[in-house]
C-alpha cells in the first residue's frame, strides 16, 4: 500500500463523561473516497472538527501527506491541502457568491497584508474563483448574496469554497444534509466527478449516497470504530446490521 | 508585620466589596449573556438612599433596609420594561443603552441630591475597633464588612449549589437553551438574577458608604474593577468571582502600601514614590494580562 | 452610466467644497468660533473612523480605544512640556529632549499609540465576545491610572501646552490655516480607508467580522489579521489625540477616560458602523446635539442617556443609511457595506 494521505491514529476525545473518539485510527489513500457512517451522536462531526484543527484530541496522532498535524493550527491545515465543509453551512452571507469563493481563492495566495488594490478586480482572484463556480455549475448564480441562496445551492457553495484552494483532501461533513432527493443526486454526481482529483474523507447519512461512492466505509458508534471495510463488508458485517443498519435499513 | 495584618484585612475588605459587585454582574453576563455597564449604577444608587435614609432618621441599618429592596425593585422594574429586549441584542447594543442607562443616572443622582458628595456615618455599635489580635486595633466597621462579604459568599454558594433557583441558575450559566427546555419561566428567572444582582451591588454601596464618599461616578471606578474580578475569574463562574475578587483586592492594597516603599530601597526616594504609585495603580492590570495570556477564559471558566 | 456615478460623486465632491468654503464662510458671518468646532468635529471624525476600521469593518468591539487617543495627544504634550522647560525627556541609555517640531512629535505620537495597541491587541484578541469588552476596556482604564500618576505632567489635573506644535511653514496657532491641514487629513484619511476596505487586507477583515470560523477554515490566521487592524486603527488614533492635543493646546488624563472611548464609540454606531462617511457624520451630531442639548439645559444628559437607549432599541443602521437611502431615491447606487 502507498502512503496514505491521511493516517489518524489512536485518536481519543472526550466531553466530560461523553466519549466522542476512543483509539480511533483510519486512514485515507490518495484518489480514494472514505466514509464514516454512523448514527447521531456517534462523534462523527467531532472526527472532523480533530482533523481540521478546530478540536485538540485527548490523545492520539494525525499525520498528513506524511507529516504530523495533530499540533497545528486550523489555518495551517487548511493551507496545507486540508479542506472541509461544513454539516451546517457557513458562509459570508453578504459577500456574493463570486466573492464568497474569491475569498477562499486568495487564502492561498500569500499573506493578504495589500492595502491598495482593490480585491473584487484582481483578475488573480476573479479568474479562479469563477473557474471553481464552472465546476460545481453555478456561474448563473455569481452576483448573488450568498445569504438569498436556496439550500441546496448554499450547500454547493461550501463545496465550491473547499475546492477552491485546490485541496488535496476534502473533509466532508453530511454534504447532502437537509436537501430533496434530486439536489442529492446532482451533488452525487458532482463528487463522482472530483473523485478524479481529490481524495475525500466523506460523512454522510443518505446510506445510497455512501455506497455509490465510498470506496471504503468505517462505522463509528459511540466514537469506536466498529468495523471498517469495503462497502461489500460493511453491507453484511452482522455487527453493523446489528448496531445500525438494522435501525436505518438501506433503501 | 502588624501593618502587614492590617494590610491584609484592607485587601481582604476591598476583595468582598468587589465580589458583591461581581457576583452579580458575572452571573448576568454568563446566564443572560448580557453585559450591563450600569451596575455600577445600582452600588451608587444604593449608597445615595442608604445615606438619606440614615441622615433623615438617623439610623444607618433603616438606611440599608429601605436601600436594598429600592434598588433591587428600580432595577427589576427597568429589567423587565427594557433592559430584558436586548438579551438577544449583540453586545455593541447592550454596550451603548447601558452606557446611556450611566449617563441617565448620574445625571438623575445630580438632580436628586446635588452634586455634592456626602458621607454615611458608620452606624454607633460599629464605629470603634477590635483588637485582633493584641495590640492590633482594626476598626469594627471594616471587620464587619468582611464578615458581611464573606456571610453573602457562603449564602450564594449555598443557593447556587442547594437550592432549585440556583440548580437552574447553574444549569442556565453553562446552558441557556437546556433551562428553557426544561419549561421553567425563564424570563421570570432573569428578572430574579438581575434583581438579586443589583441587590448585592446596592449592598457593596451602602457597606462602601461610610469608608468612600458617596459621590457621583463612584460607581463607574468600581465597575472597572469588577469587570477586571469577572474577566480574572471566568464569566459565569461564582467561584471565579470570588477568588479573583479576593485576588485583585489585596493585589491592589498591597501594591499601593508596598511598592513606594520597596523602590525607595533602588531609586531616589521622589522617583520610587511617583513610579511606584504608577505602578501599584497598573498592577491589578498587570495581573489580569498576565493571567489572561496564560488562561483566556479566565480562572474558572464556567462555559466549555 | 456617467450620470449614476457623477450623482455617487456629488455627495462627496460637494461636502469637501462646503468644509473647504467654512472658515471663509465664518469669518463673513463673524462666527469665528465656528472654524474651532469644526475642526473638533473633524478630529474626532478621525478618531470615529479609526475605530470604525475594527468595529465597523473587524467586528472587534472595544470600549477601549480612547486609550489611543489619549497617549497620542499625550506624546505631544510631554514633549513639548520638556521642550518649554528644557529638561530632557531621558537622559539614559540615549539623550532624547523635548520637542515642539510637529515633524518629529506627530509620528512619534503614532508609533507609540500604535505599539500600545499592538501590545493590547495582542492580548486582548486572544478572547472574544464580552471578554474581549471588558478586557479594552481594563487596558484603557490602565493607562488612564498610569497618566494620572504622572505628578510631573499635571497627573489628574494635565497640563496646558504653551502653544501649537511647529509645522514649517504653516502657522498652527492660526486657527484657520490648523483647520485646514485637519481637513486634509480628514479627507486623506477616508481616501487611503476606501482604499483600504476594498483592498485584499479590507476583504479580509470583513470576512472575519461576518465569519471568523470560516475564515479560519479557509486558512487565514485570523488573529494576525485582526491584530494588525487593531493596531492601524490605534495608529490612527494616536493621530487623532496629536491634533486635539494642539487643537485645545491641553492634555489631561480624561482623554483617556473610559467615558471617552464610550463618546468615539457612539459617533461610531450614530453615524453608521461599517461606512466611510459614517464616523464623520457621527462625530458631527454628536458633538452638535452634545452642544445644543446643553444649550438647552445643564442637565443634558438626563435627555441624552434615555435617547441613546431609544437609539439602540429602536433604530439602527445610524445616518448614514438615511443618506445612503436618499441617494438610492435620487438613482445613484448605495455603498454596499
Ligand atoms: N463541544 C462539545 N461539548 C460537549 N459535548 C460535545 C461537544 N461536541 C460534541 N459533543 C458530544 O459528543 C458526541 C458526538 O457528537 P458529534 O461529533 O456531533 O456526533 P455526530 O456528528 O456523529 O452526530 C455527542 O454526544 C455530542 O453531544
Ligand atoms: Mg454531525
Amino acid at each position: 500500500m502507498s502512503t496514505p494521505l491521511l493516517e489518524i491514529d489512536g485518536l481519543q476525545k472526550a466531553f466530560g463523561a461523553v466519549i466522542a473518539s476512543e483509539n480511533l485510527s483510519l486512514d485515507v489513500q490518495p484518489g480514494e473516497i472514505h466514509a464514516v457512517i454512523g448514527p447521531n451522536g456517534a462523534g462523527k462531526t467531532t472526527l472532523i472538527a480533530q482533523l481540521s484543527g478546530e478540536i485538540a484530541p485527548d490523545a492520539g496522532r494525525i499525520a498528513f501527506a506524511g507529516e504530523d498535524i495533530t499540533a497545528l493550527p486550523v489555518h495551517a491545515r487548511a493551507l496545507r491541502g486540508l479542506a472541509r465543509s461544513f454539516q451546517i453551512t457557513s458562509l459570508f452571507p453578504r459577500f456574493t457568491v463570486l466573492e464568497n469563493v474569491a475569498l477562499a481563492v486568495q487564502a492561498h495566495q500569500g499573506h493578504s497584508f495589500r492595502f491598495w488594490r482593490p480585491a473584487w478586480r484582481d483578475p488573480a482572484l476573479i479568474e479562479p474563483a469563477k473557474e471553481t463556480l464552472r465546476r460545481v455549475a453555478m456561474t448563473r448564480r455569481e452576483d448573488v448574496p450568498a445569504g438569498t441562496l436556496a439550500h441546496g445551492e448554499q450547500r454547493q457553495l461550501e463545496l465550491a469554497m473547499a475546492l477552491a484552494g485546490q485541496p488535496r483532501l476534502l473533509l466532508l461533513d453530511e454534504p447532502t444534509a437537509g436537501m430533496g432527493h434530486e439536489d442529492s443526486v446532482r451533488m452525487v454526481d458532482l463528487l463522482l466527478d472530483l473523485k478524479q482529483e481529490v481524495a475525500m474523507l466523506l460523512i454522510e447519512h443518505d446510506m445510497d449516497a455512501v455506497f455509490r461512492l465510498a470506496d471504503r466505509i468505517t462505522v463509528l458508534v459511540y466514537g469506536r470504530a466498529i468495523a471498517s471495510g469495503s462497502p461489500e463488508t460493511i453491507r453484511t458485517d452482522p455487527e453493523v446490521r446489528r448496531a445500525y443498519l438494522g435501525e436505518e435499513e438501506p433503501a | 508585620m502588624l501593618l502587614f495584618l492590617e494590610q491584609t484585612l484592607n485587601g481582604l475588605q476591598l476583595g468582598v466589596m468587589l465580589f458583591l459587585m461581581a457576583s452579580g454582574l458575572t452571573l448576568i453576563a454568563g446566564i443572560m449573556s448580557f453585559i450591563n455597564l450600569a451596575h455600577g449604577s445600582f452600588y451608587m444608587i444604593g449608597a445615595f438612599v442608604a445615606a438619606s435614609v440614615a441622615q433623615a432618621t438617623g439610623s444607618f441599618m433603616l438606611g440599608l433596609a429601605v436601600a436594598l429592596p429600592a434598588t433591587a425593585i428600580l432595577a427589576m422594574v427597568l429589567e423587565s420594561g427594557a433592559l430584558n429586549r436586548l438579551y438577544d441584542r449583540d453586545h455593541l447594543d447592550q454596550v451603548l443603552a447601558t452606557f446611556g442607562l450611566i449617563l441617565f443616572f448620574n445625571e438623575l443622582v445630580k438632580i436628586v441630591w446635588g452634586a455634592q458628595p456626602f458621607y454615611l456615618n458608620t452606624p454607633d455599635w460599629l464605629s470603634g475597633s477590635v483588637e485582633i489580635i493584641s495590640g492590633v486595633p482594626y476598626p469594627a466597621y471594616r471587620l464587619a464588612l468582611i464578615v458581611t462579604g464573606l456571610a453573602v459568599a457562603l449564602f450564594l454558594y449555598l443557593l447556587i449549589q442547594r437550592s432549585r433557583l440556583g440548580m437552574l441558575i447553574r444549569a442556565g450559566a453553562s446552558n441557556r437553551e437546556m433551562v428553557g427546555a426544561l419549561g421553567v419561566n425563564i424570563k421570570l428567572l432573569y428578572t430574579l438574577v438581575f434583581g438579586l444582582g443589583a441587590l448585592l451591588a446596592a449592598l457593596a454601596g451602602v457597606m462602601a458608604g461610610p469608608i468612600y464618599a458617596v459621590q457621583i461616578g463612584m460607581g463607574e471606578s468600581i465597575l472597572i474593577l469588577t469587570f477586571v474580578v469577572v474577566v480574572v475569574g471566568g464569566i459565569g463562574s461564582i467561584r471565579g468571582a470570588f477568588a479573583g475578587a479576593l485576588l485583585i483586592g489585596l493585589v491592589d492594597t498591597m501594591g499601593r502600601a508596598y511598592l513606594p516603599d520597596m523602590l525607595r530601597l533602588a531609586l531616589p526616594p521622589a522617583t520610587a514614590d511617583n513610579l511606584g504609585a504608577s505602578l501599584a495603580s497598573m498592577s491589578i492590570y498587570i495581573l489580569m494580562a498576565v493571567i489572561l495570556a496564560l488562561r483566556p477564559r479566565g480562572l474558572f471558566p464556567a462555559h466549555g | 452610466m456617467a450620470d449614476r456615478k457623477l450623482i455617487r460623486l456629488l455627495p462627496p465632491l460637494l461636502f469637501a467644497v462646503a468644509l473647504a468654503l467654512l472658515p471663509v464662510l465664518a469669518e463673513a458671518a463673524g462666527r469665528g468660533y465656528l472654524i474651532g468646532v469644526s475642526t473638533n468635529v473633524l478630529i474626532f471624525a478621525i478618531a470615529a473612523s479609526s475605530l470604525n476600521l475594527i468595529l465597523g469593518y473587524g467586528g472587534m468591539v472595544s470600549l477601549g480605544h480612547a486609550a489611543f487617543f489619549g497617549s497620542g495627544a499625550y506624546v505631544v504634550g510631554i514633549l513639548a512640556h520638556h521642550a518649554m522647560w528644557g529638561a530632557p525627556l531621558m537622559v539614559w541609555p540615549f539623550h532624547i529632549g523635548g520637542t515642539e517640531s510637529a515633524f518629529i512629535a506627530w509620528p512619534l505620537a503614532i508609533l507609540v499609540s500604535a505599539l500600545l495597541a499592538l501590545v493590547i491587541g495582542a492580548i486582548s484578541l486572544r478572547t472574544s465576545g464580552l471578554y474581549f469588552i471588558m478586557i479594552t476596556l481594563a487596558f484603557a482604564q490602565m493607562l488612564f491610572f498610569f497618566f494620572i500618576a504622572l505628578n510631573e505632567y499635571g497627573g489628574e489635573d494635565g497640563m496646558s501646552l504653551w502653544n501649537r506644535s511647529h509645522a514649517g511653514p504653516l502657522d498652527l496657532n492660526d486657527n484657520t490655516q490648523f483647520f485646514y491641514l485637519v481637513l486634509a487629513f480628514t479627507l486623506a484619511l477616508l481616501f487611503l480607508k476606501h482604499r483600504l476596505v476594498n483592498s485584499r487586507f479590507g476583504v479580509v477583515l470583513t470576512g472575519i467580522r461576518d465569519n471568523p470560523r470560516r475564515m479560519r477554515a479557509l486558512g487565514y490566521p485570523v488573529r494576525r489579521y485582526q491584530l494588525a487592524a487593531f493596531t492601524l486603527a490605534g495608529a490612527v488614533a494616536g493621530l487623532a489625540g496629536a491634533l486635539i492635543a494642539n487643537q485645545t493646546e491641553f492634555v489631561s488624563p480624561t482623554f483617556l477616560h473610559w467615558t471617552r472611548s464610550g463618546e468615539i464609540l457612539i459617533m461610531v454606531v450614530l453615524g453608521g458602523m461599517g461606512t466611510l462617511f459614517g464616523p464623520l457624520l457621527g462625530a458631527a451630531a454628536f458633538l452638535l446635539l452634545e452642544e445644543t442639548l446643553a444649550d438647552l439645559t445643564e442637565h443634558w444628559m438626563i435627555i441624552f442617556g434615555p435617547l441613546l437607549l431609544l437609539v439602540v432599541l429602536f433604530a439602527r443602521g445610524g445616518l448614514w443609511s438615511l443618506v445612503e437611502r436618499l441617494r438610492a431615491a435620487l438613482g445613484g447606487g448605495g455603498e454596499r457595506r
